[in-house]
């Protein structure tokens, strides 16, 4: 509006807004159950099943926005880690 | 039969207790029959912000257990005749609250009053649960902070979830009280707008209460915020909140919104 404001720290109210938005948004729709770590145990479930896996070399990322969850699984497989045959 | 309202909002420290004295008092200078009870066993407050703290002898769960008589366990406030206190134990254990003993006294109090007010203790666990389980209607205390925003929400699920109302089908009216506002730096951006709130909760309004020196006044000499000082920008506001309550309708004010320019500079040296 005026030139002061450009001295002005930046508002802090519209991003209390826009962040609790996405984060309800999140959990009225997750329900009370946790989509998101019960898929993210069944897939290290199912890895593990075929592979010894060191459980420091698994990373586990989530992101969150409006519209999406993104769940990304790291795992690191050494050489000749493979137990039984699948 | 008396109305059973919930006092509620999931975060602890919102003005819960605050606002139930308030509200309660409010209806009772309306010549209204009303009583207020506490639910946080074990972390009583509800008594010490009515003043009526040296004149607790029996409990809630003394009248659960059926150690004490209804009538022996309310006590009736000095100030004015139709308001009563329930209060928590401060001693006992929270599981001695059970469901059935909640039931029987809350029967027993719509009977009597026309206004139920259940002080429910923060976070979502059993205390909290049964303090909503039986209401008509919810107030649901927000402060314009997202943890705040986001634990009432989290109630409002609950309230449509795990009480009578909901069990039974049938709607719960939940409303909005917006406590702690300060529409000075709502409007300098620092602070979340009523309408902010309003649009992420999605519950009507039935009051705002401007943050003011006199709510700590009032709880600091032991007397409701609409008796401490009956013309304080909280008091009217909590008279205004409650003559909604009551099913009137009133439009809503923003205490403290376009203050001139005396009010500017009055507000200036005051902080």
């Amino acid at each position: 509006m005026t030139i002061f404001n450009l001295f002005r720290k930046q508002r802090s109210a519209p991003t209390a807004r826009e962040r609790l938005q996405v984060l309800l948004a999140h959990e009225r729709s997750s329900n009370g159950s946790d989509l998101v770590s019960l898929l993210r145990e069944e897939i290290l479930a199912v890895i593990a099943k075929h592979v010894q896996v060191d459980s420091d070399k698994v990373q586990v990322k989530m992101d969150r926005d409006e519209n999406v969850t993104i769940l990304e699984i790291d795992v690191e497989i050494p050489l000749g880690a493979v137990s039984q045959a699948a | 039969m008396g109305k059973v309202i919930v006092v509620t909002s999931g975060k602890g420290g919102v003005g819960k207790t605050t606002s139930t004295a308030a509200l309660g008092a409010a209806l009772a200078q309306r010549n209204e029959r009303v009583v207020v009870v506490d639910f946080d066993v074990g972390l009583r407050n509800l008594d010490l912000v009515m003043g009526a703290e040296r004149r607790v002898v029996y409990d809630l769960i003394n009248v659960i257990q059926g150690e004490a008589k209804l009538s022996q366990a309310l006590i009736r406030d000095k100030r004015l005749e139709t308001l009563f206190l329930l209060p928590a134990s401060q001693t006992r254990d929270k599981d001695n609250l059970t469901p059935e003993g909640v039931e029987r006294v809350i029967t027993e109090l719509k009977r009597v009053f026309d206004w139920v007010i259940c002080d429910s203790p923060a976070g979502i666990e059993s205390g909290a649960t049964l303090a909503m389980r039986h209401a008509d209607m919810a107030v649901v205390v927000t402060n314009p902070e997202v943890s705040s925003v986001r634990d009432s929400d989290r109630i409002i699920g609950l309230l449509d979830s795990k009480t009578m109302k909901a069990e039974r089908g049938e709607r719960m009216e939940k409303h909005l009280l917006l406590t702690r506002y300060d529409a000075n730096r709502a409007e300098r951006g620092d602070m979340l707008k009523v309408e902010d709130v309003l649009e992420i909760l999605s519950i009507p309004l039935i009051g705002i209460i401007p943050e003011s020196m006199d709510v700590l006044r009032a709880s600091n000499i032991g007397a409701p915020v609409t008796l401490a000082d009956a013309r304080s920008a909280p008091a009217m506001a909590y008279f205004d909140a409650a003559r909604r309550l009551a099913g009137e309708v009133l439009p809503i004010t923003i205490p403290g919104e376009k203050r001139g320019i005396f009010g500017k500079i009055f507000a200036r040296r005051a902080a």
